[in-house]
This record gives C-alpha cells, structure tokens and sequence, in this order.
C-alpha cells in the first residue's frame, strides 16, 4: 500500500467504512489509516460480519466441490498412475536384472562345462592318436622285421645254393687239374672215372 | 498510535463484493473478493497438479516431483495415522491440504486476500471434515460408532462421567480445527500489517525515525518468515488432525 504523508506530516485518513458498503471504497487510492480499531469497525469486524457467512459458505462449498472433483477425478489419479508405473518399472527392471544375471551365471556354468568336456575330449583325442601310432608302429616293424627275416633266409639258401655250385666246379677243376697233373708226371692220360674217384676220395677224407 | 490513526491492520480481511446477487430470501449474497480468491486456488492447484505431471516422465522434473513429493507427503500422512483402509479417504485429506496451504500461502502475497482468515472458511472446512466423519462413522459402524464415546476398562460409577467428557471432546474437534487455523493466519497478517505500519509511521518522522525504522523492518522480516512456516504447519496441522478424527470413524473402539 503506499502511503502519502499528508502536508503536515501525518497520514490522509481514508476511514473504512462499513462492510456493505465497502464495494465502492478501494478505488479512493490514498492510504487506509483509521481512527482507533473499534470505532471505525465496531461490529464491522469482517471475519465476523454475519451478512458475508452464506455467500462464503456457498463459493466455498462450490469451490472445494469443484477442488475435490478435480483432484480425486483427475489429479489426483494421474500422479498415481505414474507413481505406479514407476514402481512397475522399477520392479520390472530389477527383475530383469536378475534374471539377465541368473542366465549369465548359467552361461559361464555352461562355458565351463564346455571347456572341461572339451578338454577331456581332447586329452581322449591324444590317448587314442598315441596308441594307434604305438601300434602301428609296432605293426610297421613286425612287417619289416618279417620280410628282413624271409630276405635273410633267401640270401642263406642262395649262399648255399653258391656254395654248392661252387664247391661242384672246384670238384671239376680238381679232378681236371688231378687229370693234367698225372699227364705230366707219368705221360699219359689216365681214365677219368678213375680220377674222378680219386678226387671224390680225397675231398671226402 | 498515540497520534490517534494507525495504519488499519483489519483492511486486508475486508470482504469485497464484485458481483452482487441480491438477498433472496433473505440472505445476502454475492461473489466476493473471497470467493475469487477459492476458485482461483481451485484453478491454481488443479492446473499445477496437471501442468506439472503433463509429461509423466519415469524420471521426474522438478515440478513433477513436487507434485509426486505433494501427493506422497499426504498419502503417507494417511497411512501413517488412518492405515491403509484410511487411504479412501486420501482424496478428501489431500483437497483439505492443499486448499489450505495454497490458500495460507497465496495470503502471503502481498495486496492479496487471505481466505482462511475468515473464521466461516475454516468453520466450513471443519464442518466436513467432522460430518465426514459422522455419516461414515454412522454408515460404517451403525450404532458402534457410538463406541467412540464410551471409553473401555473405566469403572462404572465414572461412565457417564466420561462419556460426558467425550461428547464434549468430540464437539469441541470442529471448534478447535478452525478455531486454531483462523487464529493463526488472523493474527499472523495483524502482526505483520502493524509491524509494517510502524515503518511507515516512524521513517515519516525524520532521519531519527528512518533509523528507528530498521527495528520494525528486521521484526518484520522475521515474522513474515516465521508465516511461511505458520502457513505451512496450520496447512499440515489441519491435514493430520482430520487424518486423526477419520480414524476414528473407521476404527470407533478405543
């Protein structure tokens, strides 16, 4: 409210008048300054101007009317539902999480498993690939210790087989050389059955 | 004072009429600077409420949050004293809340109307919330509402005694709920107007008085901080009180 001195240093004095007639009094743009309370309101107090209860009443009655239709139609249940769908939310993620959680938890599990099998496989892989190598081997060296042994025994028979040849033509050549040797000495030639008898006898003694 | 004019502290709970609408049978009526006062609380109030939560975002703004902080300061008001069969009453408590915080807050402002200054605003409030309490008490509990008034494991000789005391007790609830809130913002906004008008009396005399002035200015400073709390407390005051009396209509037994 602003407030003009008046020339004299005091405040203009715009008495309030009574409630009913008051409608018309604000436009007087000075100052409300009032001579002691009681005079100028006297009864005239406001909150307790009788004349002003019913129509009070009746825009209040109205208003919170209309305040408490507005709020529990409208307001009141906007704010709850998003309340509620935070919540919701909320609880959704949560739940989502731990699910999310329990299959990462059931991956790894998995991923283990996987790794343990995988390395038992290959553990079995490297039992079984050394063992048919072992046994191959060994297989491969029977077969050739086999055929040495068979080559062996040819290469005995054909020594013998020389051998005998060999010892046949020193046989021959002996009896032949026995032949001329006796040429020699005695000048004639004996009989070769009788060499040859000879020579068998003293090659068998 | 003691010059005999003082700045008129009462003004500001003049009732003003800005539509007349005659006496019909009697009874004065009109749309008054009061009245424009509640539907534009009503308005203000409903077009926060809807305004702040236009986006209903998962995560809040700030005015969303004061509106979901609003909604859930009440709801747990309710819970805490009523339970949670009091919360169908949540809607009434919440209106009777807000109406009356916006309303003590709005008289903050300077140049405006106060309307739970007037003491048949408050009477009126108190006036639902009681007749809430005794048609739901009465629907309810049929004759066992009356339970409320016999308090149990009191000898007999003192029965009516009490029950005497309880009827008064309970009659005196509407009484003292709007007594206690018309009080308090009545006589809050005479201190600050006096206060105020003590400035203005005291610079108009000089230097001295200018200097002088600086005490009533820091008192008023004070006490318009100290209203805000006021204006807030009687707002949470009436709100747990009514949660208070609905309990005893949903649970009349002692």
């Amino acid at each position: 409210m602003s407030e003009n001195p008046g020339p004299s240093g005091t405040f203009v004095i715009a008495q309030a008048e009574t409630p009913a007639a008051h409608g018309a009094t604000p436009s007087h743009g000075g100052v409300e300054i009032q001579v002691p309370p009681g005079e100028a309101h006297g009864a005239g107090f406001p909150p307790f101007d009788a004349q002003t209860f019913p129509s009070q009443l009746i825009w209040l009655a109205i208003a919170f009317g209309a305040l408490y239709l507005l709020m529990s139609r409208v307001a009141l249940p906007r704010i709850a539902t998003i309340l509620e769908e935070r919540h919701d939310r909320v609880a959704d993620d949560l739940e989502e999480a731990g699910k999310l959680k329990a299959e990462s938890e059931a991956a790894q599990a998995s991923y283990e498993q996987a790794l343990a099998s995988a390395r038992n496989k290959a553990h079995g892989i490297a039992t079984e690939t050394r063992d048919t190598l072992a046994a191959e081997a060994e297989t491969r060296r029977k077969a050739v210790e086999a055929e040495l042994s068979a080559k062996l025994v040819t290469a005995e028979a054909q020594i013998t087989a020389t051998k005998t040849a060999a010892m046949a033509n020193v046989h021959g050549i002996a009896v032949d050389a026995a032949g001329a040797i006796v040429h020699q000495l005695i000048g004639s030639t004996p009989a070769p059955q009788a060499v040859e008898a000879a020579v068998d006898q003293a090659t068998k003694s | 004072m003691a010059s005999g004019s003082v700045i008129d502290p009462i003004h500001q709970f003049q009732i003003i009429k800005i539509v007349d609408l005659g006496a019909p049978g009697g009874v004065q009526l009109a749309f008054t600077n009061s009245a424009a006062f509640m539907f534009g609380i009503v308005a203000l109030v409903f077009f926060f409420l809807t305004f702040a939560t236009r986006g209903r975002t998962l995560v809040p703004g700030r005015l969303q949050s004061l509106a979901e902080v609003s909604y859930e300061f009440v709801a747990s008001m309710v819970r805490s004293t009523a339970g949670n069969e009091g919360m169908k009453f949540f809607p009434l408590v919440f209106s009777l809340f807000i109406f009356v915080l916006v309303a003590n807050f709005v008289g903050m402002i300077p140049y405006t109307f106060t309307v739970t200054s007037h003491l048949v605003v408050t009477a009126g409030l108190a006036l639902v919330v009681i007749l809430t309490v005794i048609i739901y008490g009465f629907v309810r509990h049929g004759t066992h509402f009356l339970g409320l008034f016999v308090p149990s494991g009191v000898p007999a000789f003192l029965l009516p005694f009490m029950v005497v005391i309880e009827v008064i007790s309970f009659l005196s609830r509407p009484i003292s709920l709007s007594l206690r809130l018309f009080a308090n913002m009545l006589a809050g906004h005479i201190a600050m107007k006096v206060f105020a008008g003590f400035i203005v009396m005291m610079s108009a005399t000089g230097v001295a008085g200018i200097l002088g002035a600086t005490l009533p200015l820091a008192m008023v400073v004070a006490l318009t901080a100290l209203e805000f709390l006021v204006a807030f407390l009687q707002a949470y005051v009436f709100a747990v009180l009514t949660c208070i009396y609905l309990n005893d209509a949903l649970h009349p037994g002692h």
